[in-house]
């Protein structure tokens, strides 16, 4: 195992809500793909299904502090400052997958845009862009 | 509607929704275009396991779930009661919630048009003046039965 899929795997491990979600991630080279299979907890509309507004959101947040988990080593985890959500489409009651991309890592605050999908990539679910305070800054 | 029949409906989505019901959200009131809801810390939301404090995805689906409540209330002026589907979500997060407090999140539908709805959210645990998070967020509203 490469040392930035073990810092990732550290990461998800000792994160309890990541276990509450049943979210993974995994790496590909330097590229992460987090997925969160479908389970009942996650409804947020039972009459569609639909998958709860914030377990999207949380879904994407926790996407984010995955890849800078891997980006971004530090001995405690990075905190959200703020994030913008915009919802495209309901999600399904089935698995999410959701890639983050790192624009910018500063001396204390990185930029994240996440994107989250469900059947194809070009039809996203969700999307998140936020700012996080980086441990040990 | 009476304020018995919004309270049942309002009870029904606090309580009943899966993930509502999974985070342990509680009722706490609920009055036209206001609600308010309680979360307990629960050692398997934690987010930052060296300090015990919540999740934030948790401090998010809770302010989601108030400002959705916020806008039922409004039902008791609309003879079609509705769901709510997020257009998009801001959150600011001030900071860190106290490990083992409740959180209370309090929203407010301050605009409502025909299809749309416009919800301001705060969190916090023991003063309200003193929030963990800030939100700001806009619904699509989806005439028919409440889900």
């Amino acid at each position: 195992m490469s040392e930035a899929a073990e810092r990732l795997e550290i990461f998800l491990g000792r994160v309890p809500y990541v276990r509450f979600l049943g979210m993974r991630a995994e790496l590909a080279g330097d590229e992460m793909t987090a997925t969160l299979p479908f389970a009942p907890h996650l409804v947020g509309n039972v009459v569609m299904p639909a998958l709860h507004g914030g377990v999207l959101g949380a879904f994407m947040e926790m996407t984010a502090l995955a890849q800078l988990s891997v980006t971004s080593p530090a001995p405690r985890v990075h905190k959200t400052i703020d994030i913008a959500i915009e919802y495209l489409r309901p999600g399904k009651a089935q698995i999410t997958y959701a890639r983050a991309d790192v624009r910018k890592v500063g001396r204390q605050v990185a930029n994240v845009h996440v994107e989250a999908w469900q059947e194809a990539r070009s039809k996203p679910v969700a999307f998140l862009r936020g700012h996080f305070l980086l441990s040990g800054a | 509607m009476s304020p018995e029949a919004l309270r049942e409906i309002a009870r029904n989505m606090v309580e009943t929704v899966p993930q509502a019901s999974a985070l342990g959200f509680k009722l706490r009131s609920i009055e036209p275009s206001r609600g308010s809801i309680l979360t307990p810390w629960r050692e398997d939301l934690v987010g930052d396991p060296d300090t015990g404090v919540i999740a934030g995805g948790v401090i998010t689906a809770l302010l989601d779930h108030a400002c959705g409540l916020a806008i039922i209330s409004m039902a008791t002026d609309s003879r079609t009661p509705f769901s709510t589907a997020t257009l998009d979500l801001r959150i600011d997060y001030m900071r860190a919630a106290t490990p083992r407090a409740d959180i209370i999140a309090e929203a407010h539908c301050y605009k409502l048009t025909r299809t749309i709805a416009f919800v301001r959210a705060h969190a916090y645990d023991a003063d309200p003046a003193d929030p963990i998070a800030t939100a700001q967020a806009a619904f699509v509203l989806k005439r028919g039965p409440v889900a």
